[in-house]
């Protein structure tokens, strides 16, 4: 498997606090990298520097190098809206918007120009599809996406961002707000996408981590204790404060 | 003492209890009669009019002419209705741009910035005496628009920008509340999605707030409809519907103002302007009401 993105000594501040130090991984496309780690460990703020979503938080400052097929996200002449279309993410809280479910779905593309109707059509139905909600909801696109369950909205969302078509899917703990059946359900929609996606998902949830990724990837404050495939890194941790938190010693 | 538990003990509270319930029961009860005795009076004034006086219903709101010393005299409202109407509505149209676009850059673009100092400042704006927007109004807009365009520079123009510099406040702070409240989700999400700052504000911030911006706008005119002083100052007072808008005119408020000093209680006259007084008041239980629907249209 090829590395999509690659991250080298990444070092990131929030005003005088470190986040992250000299962080480096690859992580593959095509499959699901899981990060996992006690809270205020960095996993999210990882996540959220691959899409540049901590641009807007004011004192942030950022040392090492992400690179996204093969093109450096934070050097100048990259274009953030261009960025966060090849990289979608879902957030822990269904954010959808109050609108209806269609333009839910159909927001992304009308951004990026598509006003074409037929085509919008089919964007909405094949994303729907992608995102298994398209059977629950194809008779009432027009309702308000308000109106819906917590789990469709989550994976409303979802759709929300295959919309756009996206490289890579962002998912920040998109489980954890979320009732055990719907979590079931992002989570076997989310071994269908790997087909076709590469996903980064940050979980605090450590048998969900085991259950849906290839890769894990353990953080303590601010760094990375352990990267390995998902098996070996839960049945034979390398390190023992690894070992400690999959075993529930700590965390 | 009794020993028994099953009998009624008297609690300790109850005392507490009981100057608390009736003490806020004679509060409410004070303020509902004072609103009671307030719509009361002016309703029984403002129809005396019509049923005593028997002035015709249609002809005071739809007349022409204002003399209530001529012989017989007459009660046309049609002009200061129609003052009070366009100049609260213009003041509006003024603000709300203005008032919207504040609270976008208080809110979204420079929020440091926005809710430290700009809102304070904007806030200041509505603790400023009303005779004070007047003399300004009168000193300044009065003569600028007398040398920019035809006629003496008073009428609806000068009262309508006077209007729209008092009730920013009221727009801009409910527009800058209603935009902070908004969940922060809902523009991450945007962003997620690739939009830019500008695409997230008209597509999900504006849109989602929108119930909000127009209860702040209808406030703005209610304040606006009801102001007396320095829409008087400014707007010439002369009865007449103007062919333009620096043409001297009057509103309802100003109506009042200036003639009830010069009316006896239980004249004509008095009982006229009364009536004034009920129309001001209906329309501001209609303001009120259109607010009321616009919240629970933004609740959904």
């Amino acid at each position: 498997m090829q590395a999509l993105i690659d991250i080298d000594q990444l070092d990131l501040y929030y005003g005088d606090f470190q986040a992250l130090k000299k962080v480096s991984l690859d992580i593959p496309e095509k499959a699901i990298t899981a990060f996992i780690g006690p809270s205020g460990c960095g996993k999210s703020t990882l996540l959220r520097t691959l899409n540049r979503m901590n641009d807007m938080i004011p004192g942030t400052r950022i040392e090492g190098s992400i690179k996204v097929s093969g093109k450096d996200i934070y050097s100048s002449d990259v274009d953030v809206e261009t960025l966060r279309k090849k990289v979608g993410m879902v957030f822990q809280q269904p954010n959808p918007f109050p609108k209806s479910i269609y333009d839910n779905v159909a927001y992304g593309p009308r951004l990026h120009g598509i006003a074409d109707k037929q085509r919008l059509d089919e964007i909405v139905e094949s994303s729907l599809r992608a995102a298994v909600l398209w059977d629950e909801v194809k008779d009432h696109l027009k309702r308000s996406a308000l109106g819906i369950s917590g789990g469709q909205q989550q994976r409303l969302c979802i759709a929300r961002a295959l919309a756009v078509e996206p490289d890579v899917l962002l998912m920040d703990e998109s489980t954890s707000a979320l009732d055990p059946i719907s979590t079931l359900k992002i989570e076997e929609l989310a071994q269908e996408l790997k087909k076709r996606y590469t996903i980064v998902m940050v979980t605090h949830n450590m048998h969900q981590a085991a259950r849906v990724s290839n890769q894990t990837v353990f953080f303590l404050n601010g760094e990375v204790i352990e990267y390995a495939e998902t098996e070996k890194l839960f049945s034979n941790p390398v390190d023992s404060r690894t070992e400690d938190y999959i075993s529930g010693r700590f965390g | 003492m009794a020993q028994s538990v099953g009998k009624q003990q008297p609690k300790p509270h109850l005392r507490e209890e009981w100057v608390g319930r009736v003490y806020t029961f004679l509060c409410i009860l004070f303020l509902l009669l004072t609103i009671f005795s307030m719509v009361y009076f002016v309703a029984s004034k403002g129809l005396s009019t019509f049923i005593i006086n028997k002035v015709n219903l249609a002809g005071f709101l739809t007349g022409l002419k204002w003399s209530p010393d001529s012989e017989p005299p007459l009660f046309g409202a049609l002009p200061f209705l129609i003052g009070s109407f366009s100049t609260s509505i213009l003041a509006a149209v003024i603000a709300a741009p203005l008032g919207f676009c504040a609270a976008v850059f208080m809110t979204q673009i420079m929020p440091k910035f926005g809710r430290k100092i700009m809102q304070p400042v904007i806030e200041l704006l509505a603790g400023i005496p009303s005779v004070v927007y007047g003399f300004v109004g009168l000193s300044v807009i009065v003569p600028l628009f007398r040398d920019i365009f035809p006629g003496q520079g008073i009428g609806i123009a000068a009262g309508a920008v006077v209007l729209s510099i008092m009730i920013l406040p009221t727009i801009t702070t409910i527009a800058t509340d209603a935009l902070a409240s908004l969940p922060a989700g809902l523009k991450e999400g945007s962003y997620a999605l690739g939009a830019t700052r500008w695409q997230t504000i008209y597509r999900i911030v504006l849109p989602t707030t929108m119930p909000a911006l127009l209860t702040g706008i209808v406030l703005g005119i209610a304040r606006a409809f009801g102001e007396a002083l320095a829409v008087q100052m400014v707007i010439g007072n002369s009865p007449h519907i103007p062919r333009s808008l620096f043409e001297s005119t009057s509103t309802l408020t100003s109506a009042i103002t200036l003639s009830m000093g010069n009316t006896v209680m239980g004249s004509i006259q008095n009982n006229a302007l009364w009536s004034l007084a009920l129309l001001l008041m209906i329309m501001t239980f209609v303001f009120v009401f259109i607010v009321r629907m616009l919240e629970r249209r933004s609740k959904l």
